[in-house]
C-alpha cells in the first residue's frame, strides 16, 4: 500500500540549497517535507566533498563540505523538516485545484501546495562498471547496494571495489555467502585499515579470495549472471558468480526533473529572478539546477535564492496573510520562532 | 599549443591548448564527450583518460589521491590519467591522450 502524505512544500534534493530553504520558509511558518536519494543531508558537499575545505561562505573563513552541512541541519532543527532519503521523485504533476502531486520509488504520494526543485546537478546515482549489456542483470543479480542481506545467503558473489562500502561488505556478507570474491585494481585501499586487515586475514584463513584485476564480461541468462570474466595481470580469468556487487561510488544524472514539462536550458530549468519561479506556477527552482542570465553555480547564489523563494511560496500558501518583512536580530516573534527567546 | 584528443567513438580532435589550463577544460570547452562533473576538484574521476604511451614521462606519474580517484572507474590501464589533473604547458605541446569509455556524458 502507498503511504500518502499532504503538507505545505515539499523540496526535492537535501543539498546545502535545499536545506537553507527550510530555514527560510521555517520564518515564514511554512512545513517542508525533504526527498532524496541519497541516505543522508549534503547533496554535493556531502558526496563528494565532505573533507574538503569551502573558502567562500560568507562568515566562515573556512567550513569543510560536511561541517557546512551538520551547521545547516543545526540551524534549520528548530522548523523540524521531515526527511525522506533514499528514495527518488519520479513524477511531478499538477493537479487542477493548482496543488501539486509528487510520487517517489519508494511508492509515496505527496501532496503539496508548493514544489521546491533544489535537485543540484541530478539525482546521485551508482556508477555503472563498463560492462556489456550490465543493464539486462540489474537488480537480479547485479546490485549497486546491499538492501536485504537474504538476498546473498549461499551464493557465490563477487565484489568489486577498494573503498569502505566493498571492504565493509565483504566483511558483512562473508559469513553468510557460499563464496566471495573480492576484486580490486590494486593491492591499495581507500577504506578504513582495519577493515582491510580483517579482510586480509579472512584471505589468510582460505575463507574469501582476493583477486587483483577489473570485470571485463559478465555471462549468464534471463537476468541471471553465472560467470564473471576477469581481466588480471596475470591474464584473463573466470570465476563462478551469482551475485556481483560492483561498487564504484555514485555520479550525478539529471533523471526524471527532465520529464516534468518545465522550461530546461541545457538540462537546468529556467527561472524568474524575481523570485525563481519556474515556467509553472508553484514550482519553484533554487539552486545548482535553476537557470537564469549570470547565474553562477555556488552555494551562496542558492542561499539568496532560496530567501526569495520563500517570500513568493508564502504568498500561494497562504493568500491572504500578510506578510512583514522582519530581521531575525531584531523580530521576537521570529527568535520565538527559533526557539531563542 | 595543441592536444590530439581520440573520442569514444574514435574520432580525431586536434585542439588548442591553452597555457596554465588543464587537459579536461580544454576538451571540455571543445564540447567532446567529457563529464567532468566535479569541475576538476579531484572528486569524480569522470575526466579519465588514456595518454599515449610516448607521453607518459612528460605528463608524470598520478598523485595518491589520484590514484584513489581512479579507484571509481571499472576501466582503469596503466596509462590512465584524470585529465583535470594534467596542466598544459611548452612540454605538453602535441599530447595525444584518448577519452576513456567512463567519462563520457550520460
Ligand atoms: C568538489 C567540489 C567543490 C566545490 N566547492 C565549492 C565551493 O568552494 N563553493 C561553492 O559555493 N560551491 C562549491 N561547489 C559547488 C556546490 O557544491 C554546489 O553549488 C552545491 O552543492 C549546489 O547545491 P544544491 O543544493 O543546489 O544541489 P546539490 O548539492 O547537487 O544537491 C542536490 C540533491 O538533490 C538530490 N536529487 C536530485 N534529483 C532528485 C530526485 N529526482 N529525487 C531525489 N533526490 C534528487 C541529489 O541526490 C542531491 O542530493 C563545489 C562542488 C564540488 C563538486
Ligand atoms: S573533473 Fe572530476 S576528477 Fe577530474
Amino acid at each position: 500500500m502507498s503511504t500518502e502524505i499532504t503538507t505545505d512544500v515539499v523540496v526535492i534534493g537535501a543539498g546545502p540549497c535545499g536545506l537553507f530553504a527550510a530555514f527560510e520558509l521555517g520564518l515564514l511558518d511554512i512545513k517542508s517535507h525533504f526527498i532524496d536519494i541519497l541516505d543522508r543531508p549534503g547533496g554535493q558537499c556531502a558526496e563528494l566533498y565532505p573533507e574538503k575545505p569551502i573558502y567562500d561562505i560568507p562568515a566562515f573563513p573556512v567550513v569543510t563540505g560536511q561541517q557546512l552541512t551538520d551547521n545547516l541541519m543545526a540551524q534549520i532543527a528548530p522548523f523540524s523538516p521531515e526527511f525522506h532519503f533514499s528514495r527518488m521523485v519520479n513524477s511531478l504533476e499538477k493537479l487542477p485545484d493548482g496543488s501539486f502531486r509528487l510520487t517517489t520509488d519508494a511508492d509515496e504520494i505527496f501532496h503539496a501546495k508548493v514544489v521546491v526543485i533544489a535537485a543540484g546537478g541530478g539525482s546521485f546515482q551508482p556508477k555503472r562498471p563498463p560492462v556489456a549489456e550490465i543493464e539486462q542483470y540489474e537488480n537480479k543479480s547485479v546490485f549497486y547496494a546491499v538492501r536485504k542481506m537474504d538476498d546473498f545467503r549461499d551464493q557465490d558473489v563477487v565484489i568489486v571495489g577498494g573503498g569502505d562500502s566493498a571492504l565493509d561488505w565483504t566483511l558483512n556478507l562473508q559469513p553468510i555467502v557460499r563464496s566471495l570474491t573480492l576484486v580490486h585494481r590494486r593491492d591499495a585501499f581507500k577504506a578504513a585499515p582495519a577493515s582491510v586487515n580483517k579482510m586480509k586475514e579472512l584471505v589468510m584463513e582460505g575463507k574469501i579470495q582476493f583477486m587483483l584485476g577489473q570485470i571485463a564480461k559478465l555471462d549468464g541468462k534471463d537476468g541471471q549472471i553465472d560467470h564473471v570474466h576477469l581481466t588480471t595481470d596475470a591474464g584473463d580469468l573466470s570465476v563462478p558468480a551469482t551475485r556481483l556487487l560492483p561498487f564504484f561510488g555514485l555520479t550525478m544524472k539529471l533523471g526524471p526533473v527532465a520529464d516534468w514539462g518545465l522550461e530546461l536550458n541545457d538540462n537546468t530549468i529556467v527561472v524568474d529572478t524575481e523570485n525563481f519561479e519556474t515556467s509553472v506556477p508553484g514550482i519553484f527552482a533554487i539552486g545548482d539546477i535553476n537557470h537564469y542570465p549570470g547565474k553562477l553555480k555556488l552555494i551562496l547564489s542558492g542561499f539568496h535564492e532560496a530567501a526569495l523563494m520563500a517570500q513568493a511560496a508564502k504568498k500561494i500558501i497562504s493568500p491572504d496573510e500578510r506578510v512583514v518583512f522582519q530581521y531575525t536580530t531584531s523580530s521576537t516573534k521570529l527568535q520565538k520562532k527559533l526557539g531563542v527567546a | 599549443m595543441k592536444i590530439h584528443v581520440t573520442d569514444q567513438a574514435g574520432e580525431n580532435h586536434e585542439l588548442e591548448g591553452l597555457e596554465g589550463w588543464r587537459v579536461m577544460e580544454v576538451i571540455r570547452d571543445w564540447g567532446l564527450n567529457i563529464k567532468a562533473e566535479c569541475g576538476g576538484a579531484l572528486s569524480c574521476a569522470t575526466c579519465h583518460v588514456y595518454v599515449d604511451g610516448e607521453w607518459m614521462d612528460r605528463v608524470g606519474a598520478p598523485s595518491d589521491e589520484e590514484e584513489d580517484m581512479l579507484d571509481s572507474v571499472g576501466d582503469v590501464k596503466s596509462n590512465s590519467r584524470l585529465s583535470c589533473q594534467i596542466l598544459m604547458n611548452e612540454e605538453l605541446d602535441g599530447l595525444r591522450v584518448t577519452l576513456a569509455p567512463s567519462a563520457a556524458k550520460d
